[in-house]
């Protein structure tokens, strides 16, 4: 359509200009149209090396399409022009210029072709998501928004660290597998760990995303953690340690997602726990796991975004977020109802939907590779993933006790968006094989065989009767206006009290240190003091000035006995 | 309220029959297991209804655990810092606590999830 020369993300950048600058409808045509117009260049793109450019001594590619960034660069642009889509209706030109940014930068990471194009888009990613975070106007979302930062800018921060190393070591700077081998190595890997949401780096994820905007969340579930996923996609295929960092991450989530209250912090634990199911199938390394993890991450941005879009539209209709206070909504708002369950089948991987096809690939890629326990762990999140984000969320929202809200179902582009997603998800469901064909490997592999569908049907079906008679038993544990405590916790309270004590104690030995030095040098000015004005000698009545005198008067009479003497 | 609409699950004798088709749909698929011959990868597979038994026990124990983590982990709501008012101006509320308080009963014993507990 127009120059192959040109990177996709330029033209989000040149929408965030039109976004600041334009109002009204127009704003909004021309929102829609870009996100719209840049997929359908990017469908007619080639594989290969599209833009050079001479830096000092090194080749920068910020343009290099293959199977991998381009179905990445695929889900980024619908994500995008969903997310656009469900945020038509805010009038915040933050916001808006925000999302085009954010949007961008997170389609300039995935066509980067070198450390340092990268490094520039992970920064930006930061500090473009920030203002999504921020435009709620909360203190809580500031404070939230400013840990976000922090922790966003360190892992790029490691990068440029990892990278500058990497150029040292190697003398290129190409972005391509880089393995744990050395130094560098691990820096780059711990960066892009913080960025995917590691266990102990995860808090940064949902400590920020419930804070953000109805409208915000829905984009920042697409971009950040998916970019992550890439970077590891692109750099660390087939590393051992990844499998059971990825396994950690299916299932320490659940625990916490089924306590929660805020039903958008659940859905970020969740979150996490999808992720997990991608950061396995590449630290497995196989083309099929390979293939699982990209697909995931595909289907995970569309059913994730749809399960934060329907609750953003619970928040935006009724201004409650936390399960303690809703419930019933089943009543007044049917469509967004019947949306969130279709996106909560998703990631549940109901047979039939888009979390099935995608997520037997990197189970079955965990068997096949004799990851019989992580296999195992993985069974139990798919369980856990089911109850908490497959049944609690649509239960507590819209059905459990009738908390009286009679809100109605959001405006017309917000379901517009929830109904393309849904499609989306059930479509990919029916029919994987237009997925399978942008992946990046072949691999003949069919979902639909009696043993999976059987298999996944019986363990979910299976959740929900312990689901069922949990509650029948009174055992489930009931949504509570409460916090928990998570890893932030340490750098929230723990972190601060143990400064605040410490200088505490720094104070005070500093207040009694210079106590007794004020002390010591008024004693010895009262010393003084007592000397010029009591003292005094037989010469004059100040003490020092008479001993001078005295001394002068030794010394000259010594020069006299010596000058006569000799 | 009293003339209020009667929605789906109002009437507890719908949620008995969503509960019931869970449980025959249950009960199709334990048979289903000994009809289908599956392919078996690992060995706990073998394990007749294997995959019913782990789902159900899994789940079990994931939300006792949970429960138990609240214990040490539970903080009052504002921990962190003083929490949002809810803006209650914009929304319409109904008070489902008088002219709905029995079919509310009902609901909580019979509720098709059976959240009993949920208001206690």
């Amino acid at each position: 359509m127009w120059m192959l020369e040109l990177p996709p993300f330029v033209l989000f950048l040149i929408g965030g200009l039109i976004a600041a600058t334009t109002r009204g409808k127009l704003r909004g045509a021309l929102m829609i149209a870009i996100p719209i117009l840049g997929g359908l260049h990017l469908w007619t793109v080639p594989e290969g090396v599209h833009l050079q450019l001479m830096f000092l001594d090194y080749e920068l590619v910020p343009y290099r399409a293959d199977k991998l960034s381009l179905m990445f660069g695929y889900i980024f642009h619908i994500a995008a022009f969903i997310g656009i889509l469900y945020s038509l209706h805010v009038k915040d030109t933050v916001q808006q210029v925000a999302a085009m940014l954010y949007a961008g930068s997170a389609i300039g990471a995935v066509f980067a072709g070198d450390l340092l194009t990268l490094f520039v888009f992970w920064e930006l990613l930061a500090f473009t998501s920030v203002f999504l975070v921020w435009a709620r106007r909360t203190p809580a979302a500031y404070s939230a928004g400013m840990r976000y930062l922090i922790m966003q800018v360190l892992s790029g921060v490691i990068l440029l660290i990892g990278a500058l190393f990497y150029i040292k070591e190697t003398g290129s700077i190409a972005f391509d597998f880089i393995g744990l081998d050395s130094i560098a190595g691990w820096l780059i890997f711990i960066a892009f760990g913080i960025k995917c949401a590691f266990p102990f780096a995860h808090t940064w994820l949902t400590d920020a995303y419930p804070e953000a905007t109805p409208t915000g969340t829905v984009l920042l579930s697409a971009f950040t953690t998916k970019v992550a996923v890439y970077a590891l996609a692109r750099a660390y295929p087939g590393t051992e340690l990844l499998v059971y960092i990825g396994a950690a991450m299916t299932c320490f989530p659940i625990f916490f997602a089924v306590i929660e209250n805020d039903l958008r912090r659940v859905l970020a634990y969740s979150l996490i726990n999808q992720v997990g199911f991608m950061v396995v199938g590449i630290g497995i390394g196989t083309s099929l796991a390979l293939n699982g993890a990209v697909s995931h991450a595909f289907n995970d941005v569309i059913f994730k975004g749809l399960l934060f879009m329907s609750m953003g539209a619970v928040l935006h209709m009724t201004g409650r977020i936390n399960g303690s206070d809703l419930g019933g909504l089943y009543k007044t708002m049917p469509k967004t109802t019947i949306l969130c369950i279709v996106g909560a089948a998703s990631i549940s991987a109901f047979p039939l939907f888009s979390g099935f096809v995608s997520k037997s690939m990197v189970m079955t890629a965990a068997m096949e590779t004799g990851h019989d326990w992580v296999w195992l762990m993985l069974l139990f999140a798919s369980a856990g993933v089911f109850h908490h984000a497959g049944i609690k969320i649509p239960y507590f929202a819209f059905f459990a006790h009738d908390s009286g809200i009679r809100a109605n179902d959001p405006p017309i582009n917000m379901l517009m968006a929830m109904f393309i997603a849904a499609c989306l998800c059930i479509g990919i469901g029916i029919y994987p094989a237009a997925l399978y064909s942008l992946l990046p490997y072949d691999t003949g592999y069919n979902p639909y065989d009696a043993t999976h569908v059987l298999a996944q049907t019986q363990l979910l079906l299976f959740s929900a009767l312990a689901f069922v008679w949990l509650n029948l038993k009174g055992k489930y544990p009931p949504e509570l206006r409460s916090t928990h405590l998570d890893v932030d916790w340490v750098y929230r309270r723990l972190v601060p009290n143990i400064l605040q004590r410490m200088f505490a104690v720094i104070w005070k030995v500093d207040g009694d240190i210079r106590q007794s030095v004020r002390g010591k040098l008024s004693q010895c000015q009262a010393f003084l003091a007592r000397q010029y004005k009591e003292g005094g000698s037989f010469i004059s009545s100040d003490y020092p000035s008479g001993n001078m005198v005295l001394w002068v008067a030794v010394i000259l009479a010594t020069y006299l006995f010596i000058g006569f003497v000799s | 309220m009293d003339n209020e609409k009667q929605y789906l699950f109002d009437n507890p004798k719908n949620i008995q029959r969503v509960l019931y088709l869970l449980y025959i749909c249950c009960g199709i698929l334990v048979a289903l297991d000994f009809v289908i011959h599956r392919h078996v990868y690992h060995s706990w597979e073998n394990l007749p209804i294997f995959y019913p038994i782990y789902g159900f026990v899994g789940c079990v124990i994931l939300v006792l655990i949970a429960s138990w983590m609240r214990t040490f982990l539970m903080r009052p709501e504002d921990y962190y810092g003083p929490v949002e008012e809810l803006d209650d101006s914009k929304i319409e509320i109904v008070d489902v606590s008088h002219s709905h308080a029995k079919e509310a009963n009902n609901n909580n014993n019979n509720n098709n999830k059976g959240d009993n507990n949920v208001d206690a």
